[in-house]
């Protein structure tokens, strides 16, 4: 009995003391920065910017499965499946209870409309090759839906997981862009276009409640911005952060943790394989040689950044280094142009509005120099670069980061802008997609970083690394990038 | 009389057409397919196919160009492919951010300007003056976005008083609002208010040559009496006509200090526009913009007419 | 425009030499702008430094003997590139200011030859035009269309030029239309473009080159901007406004970085503003009597 009086007595203080110091209790919302705005929320349709994953992604909309901070693929409106034997049927067995934010059941038809859709004639998804090899979207019942492929595909889940398949509603489909319906823990409270999303929690979410109620996302794209953002204390979260040159200060001040993770960003110092003088492998060679990557990584990006020596990411099982083959060696650089018979030579660089890109190339352009390569730098636009280095393969150098995940297929596509063409590499890479011996598919994939590395298909520079700068006491925020995205469920105040 | 407006009508009407026509001819010959800057380094032929006929870029550029002209006339601006929403939707938005700065700009312009010219030209030739003098000609000097950088340095990363930038939106409450802009308005307002502090002082000083002013004078008004009693008013004409340039100039000027401070404004509106190749938006705020500057430049040429109808011949 | 003085041939005792020394903001303005004019010069013949030579262990330094102004993030020399930036600023804004002479100034006079005629309404309209355009935003788009490079910087502020110019020739050409020296050389028989470019041209130089001086340090200013947003001189030619721009998130770490360029970029302006004030003072000889 009197025990009972003192637990009463106790939890009626604690009561009072919770009740008169508020500040005990966690913090309930987040400000968080992003580098880009997306143009809309819809994943599905809004177009390739990774700021539209990021947002959306996990958050507002959700996909049959997720692809979790390890890359690993992992369950979610789908909670459970069954593959066929041949590998070619799958078979999701929705979550019970799953509701979009305007109240109505996630059914099995919704999946078969999000499905169909993204792989249709009329299809605007950005990444509509993840649904190419499926035949058919039948619903079984409203918690049951079965995909047939038409050949197996090893990493079907895992496409399924992208961000670009996340699952809509067909009332909704017209107007997700702007007024986004999904099943995720937030949904959209405002867009001030220009400034800032405002995401609050969603009450009536299928899965547990998320610890973040209020997100405020502000769109932060100048990167001097972003670090007067950062340290006048605006900011709690900011991923993808875009000044590495203010990351030893900011480490030093008690207010921020600083995370530096991976992505699947190769940074590359493309050339044209198919313009003369770069077609000779010789004069590739000797550009391969010029590149100091230490210079490099310590110059654009004050030393963060993994060198390379071939298209693979470290993080990658089968990642070989092969940065010896393409080392610093300026002297051997010169012998391979005299050997070429190339003289006064100058190549034009075209510089995207990255800012890793923007620091590296005076860096490079001083490397050629040494070399007797005459750079002309040209800083182009995003919207500029895509159609005329990209489409047009109208360049003969640029630096650009490919983020995408297991991208290493590029160099065997024949339009692609490298203009590289290697019948030995494409066999490697479709032999690659045939096997499903993985250790068989380890030695091929070292394989195709050889032939890369020995082709000198591009300039291998450095792996892009992802800095998070967090505000102290924030957790749960993902290290790394397996895909664009920032869980905001995920994260929680630990006081 | 009707004669004349007739006349400016129709300049008008030829200055608007030429206009738009400048304006459309520079955004179809920007470089980038705004469906390829939307899809990216993955998409597929059909794809892009699909969403430029989505956009209705695969129209002749006659039919484009009518078809904008007679949606603006309609007030229809288009709809933005970055954000899919209207246009006019967003310079609604965007007015909401980009007039109020300009305004508090304007007012600290003049709140610096009035004293600072008055008490120079009051005074001249004194310490004050020369100090007047001195400081406006750094004020013009000084280009507004390094000015900036080091308001945001101070202010925000040092003292943390204010926000590095962003605007929290009216809803949030008036004072967190102008306490948003006040920085951005700050660093406009330096090279308008040294501008306008020197226009003031010698529209006062030529006032003060006027012989109603020296008759002023000789009837026993000090020199600082006459200014205030007369010369005041007459001196404010060519300096309200300065305010009237810097307010449209504020308007539209004001992209490089949003884009330091990333403030949705106006300017931001067509910067951003310009590098996504947002071209419905880009060519509809610009030609706003240019419709507003001549609409006003019309109703002025008209009302210096009623006013003054000497003035019909042009010099 | 109604500052306009009498021509200058009517004025004998006027010795511009002697005048200018007494006028301290011209002695001032034409020290700080003669300053950057020598450094641009010597920078064509003399830098301590080659101005793309990159040094990144040496990156970030503070000011010392080795380098002046210390050195960038990829350890190049700041006063080199301050010295070639000078180059680049002055080079941009004359040439956008000529662009804006060469072409305003006959269209003006043109006009004013041509005065109440259907050319005289084009050419003013057209100008009228041109200055409802929101200047920077059309410079940010003529630069973005044909590529960023300091010839289209250039150009894209040369244009805006161009209509200054051409309002103030034909105010001022209007006023000597109706001289006696203007009208007895028509009686003698001269056509409008003759007077145009022996009687009228020759009045105005003076007006032109004091507006000229301030279109110059705005030049600079636009430049500037310009360069800022990375749209002017591409790397490695230096650019005040490009190394703001560049310095501009490490200020706590290098703060000179920062300032210097700012620092001469306000020089250089106020050197120019100073100069035209004096000039003012000193080739308008109505001003010059009632301010004096």
């Amino acid at each position: 009995m009197r025990t009972s009086i003192w637990t009463l007595a106790l939890a009626g203080a604690l009561a009072l003391a919770s009740s008169f110091s508020p500040a005990l209790a966690a913090r309930t919302d987040i400000n968080i920065a992003m580098q880009l705005e997306p143009t809309s929320l819809d994943p599905t349709t809004g177009g390739a910017a990774a700021a539209i994953r990021s947002m959306s992604y996990d958050n507002i909309f959700e996909g049959l499965t997720r692809i979790d901070r390890d890359g690993a693929v992992q369950p979610l409106l789908a909670k459970s499946w069954d593959i066929s034997e041949d590998g070619l049927t799958y078979t999701f067995h929705l979550q019970d209870g799953v509701v979009f934010h305007d109240g109505n059941p996630l059914t099995a038809s919704d999946v078969k409309y999000s499905l169909d859709t993204a792989r249709g004639e009329d299809s605007v998804n950005a990444q509509k090759q993840l649904f190419a090899k499926i035949d058919s979207v039948d619903v079984v019942d409203d918690q049951t839906v079965k995909v047939t492929l038409s050949a197996p595909q090893g990493d079907f889940l895992y496409n399924m997981g992208w961000g670009d398949a996340v699952i809509v509603s067909e009332r909704n489909a017209a107007t997700n862009g702007t007024e986004p319906v999904g099943t995720g823990p937030y949904k959209l409270s405002e867009w001030v276009k220009g400034d800032h999303v405002t995401l609050v929690a969603n009450p009536s979410y299928w899965g547990a409640a998320p610890e973040i109620e209020t997100a405020v996302i502000k769109f932060i794209s100048d990167p001097t911005a972003a670090v007067a953002s950062v340290l006048s204390g605006d900011i709690d979260y900011y991923g993808g952060f875009p000044a590495p040159e203010v990351l030893e200060q900011i480490k030093a001040d008690p207010r921020f943790q600083v995370i530096v993770g991976a992505t699947n960003g190769e940074t590359v110092l493309a050339m044209n394989n198919g313009k003369a003088p770069l077609d000779d492998i010789k004069v590739r060679e000797a550009v391969a040689h010029a590149l100091d990557r230490s210079a490099i990584i310590d110059g654009a990006q004050f030393g963060y950044g993994t060198p390379i020596g071939s298209f693979f990411p470290p993080t990658d099982p089968a990642y070989v280094d092969l940065t010896d083959i393409s080392n610093y060696d300026p002297e051997l650089s010169k012998k391979l142009l005299a050997e070429a018979g190339v003289s006064d030579l100058t190549l034009s660089l075209k510089l995207p509005p990255a800012s890793y890109a923007r620091a590296a190339g005076p860096i490079i352009q001083q490397e050629l120099a040494e070399i007797g390569i005459k750079v002309d730098i040209t800083n182009v636009e995003w919207a500029d670069w895509l159609q005329n280095v990209f489409t047009n393969k109208d360049y003969d150098l640029t630096i650009i980061s490919h983020v995408e995940p297991n991208d290493y297929g590029v160099f065997a596509r024949d339009d692609y802008y490298f203009d590289y063409h290697s019948e030995a590499y494409k066999k490697v890479v479709e032999e690659i997609g045939n096997t499903t011996d993985p250790q068989k598919q380890l030695a091929l994939k070292q394989e195709a970083q050889k032939i890369l590395a020995n082709d000198f298909a591009a300039g291998f520079l450095f792996e892009f690394p992802y800095i998070t700068i967090a505000a102290e006491g924030l957790e749960g925020v993902w290290e790394n990038q397996p895909v664009p995205a920032m869980p905001i469920d995920e994260m929680s105040w630990s006081n | 009389m009707s004669s004349y407006i007739a006349n400016r009508l129709v300049s008008l009407i030829v200055s608007l057409l030429v206009a738009s026509i400048v304006i459309f001819l520079i955004i179809e010959v920007v470089p980038g397919d705004p469906a390829q800057f939307m899809l990216g380094m993955n998409a597929q032929p059909d794809t892009l196919a699909a969403l430029r006929s989505q956009l209705g870029l695969d129209q002749p550029l006659l039919m484009r160009y009518f078809s904008w002209v007679a949606g603006m006339l309609h007030g229809d601006f288009g709809i933005s492919y970055t954000y899919r929403s209207p246009v006019s939707e967003l310079i609604v938005q965007r007015i909401g951010v980009s007039a109020p700065l300009a305004l508090l700009s304007l007012a600290l312009t003049i709140i610096i300007a009035f004293p600072a010219g008055i008490i120079a030209a009051s005074r001249r030739n004194s310490a004050a003056d020369v100090t007047v003098m001195g400081v406006t000609q750094f004020g013009v000097a000084i280009p507004n976005f390094w000015f900036a950088i080091i308001l945001v340095w101070i202010f925000a990363v040092t003292l943390h008083w204010f926000s590095a930038g962003g605007f929290p939106g009216w809803d949030k409450g008036f004072w967190l609002g102008i306490k948003g802009l006040l920085l951005p308005a700050i660093a406009l307002a330096l090279p308008q208010a040294s501008i306008l502090a020197r226009v003031m002082r010698s529209s006062l000083l030529d006032t003060l040559d006027e012989d109603y002013i020296r008759t002023a004078r000789a009837k026993g008004l000090t020199r600082g009496q006459a200014l205030r009693g007369h010369a005041l008013r007459n001196a404010l004409i060519p300096v309200l006509t300065i305010v009237g340039l810097q307010f449209s100039f504020l308007l539209a000027g004001a992209i490089i200090i949003e884009n330091v401070f990333y403030l949705p404004g106006l300017g931001r509106l067509i910067f951003q526009g310009i590098t996504q190749r947002d071209l419905v938006t880009v060519k509809s705020v610009v030609m706003l913009l240019v419709f507003a500057v001549i609409f006003v430049n019309f109703l002025v040429e008209i009302a210096y007419v009623i006013v003054d109808p000497r003035l019909r011949k042009r010099t | 425009m109604s500052i306009i003085g009498p021509p200058v041939s009517e004025i004998d005792d006027f010795n511009p030499w002697r005048e200018a020394l007494r006028s301290p903001s011209f002695v001032a303005g034409a020290f700080l702008t003669s300053l950057i004019i020598i450094a641009a010069v010597v920078s064509l013949i003399w830098t301590p430094y080659d101005f793309a030579a990159q040094d990144i262990p040496n990156k970030l330094q503070g000011m010392n003997a080795a380098h002046w102004f210390g050195t960038d993030m990829y350890g190049r020399d700041v006063f080199t590139q301050i010295l070639v930036g000078a180059r680049t600023s002055i080079g941009v804004a004359l040439v956008a200011v000529g662009l804006g002479i060469g072409v305003g100034v006959p269209l003006g006079l043109f006009a004013a030859a041509q005065r109440g005629s259907l050319m005289d309404e084009i050419v003013m309209r057209g100008n009228d035009l041109i200055f409802a355009f929101p200047a920077l935003l059309i410079a940010i788009l003529i630069t973005s269309v044909f590529g960023p490079s300091a010839i289209n910087a250039m150009i894209a502020i040369g244009v805006f030029n161009i209509p200054v110019f051409a309002r103030l020739a034909r105010a001022a050409a209007l006023s000597l239309w109706t001289r006696e020296f203007v009208l007895s050389a028509r009686v003698a028989g001269k056509g409008k473009a003759r007077i145009s470019v022996e009687h009228i041209l020759p009045n105005i130089t003076n007006l032109l080159i004091v507006q000229g001086t301030i279109q110059f340090s705005l030049g600079i200013l636009a430049e500037a901007a310009l360069a800022y947003v990375g749209l002017g001189a591409q790397p490695p030619v230096p650019s005040w406004g490009k190394m703001l721009a560049d310095s501009q998130t490490l200020v706590s770490l290098a703060p000179h970085l920062a300032i210097i360029p700012g620092l001469a970029i306000v020089v250089t302006v106020l050197g120019l503003n100073l100069m035209g004030d004096g000039l003012r003072d000193l080739l308008d000889p109505r001003l010059r009597r009632s301010r004096s």
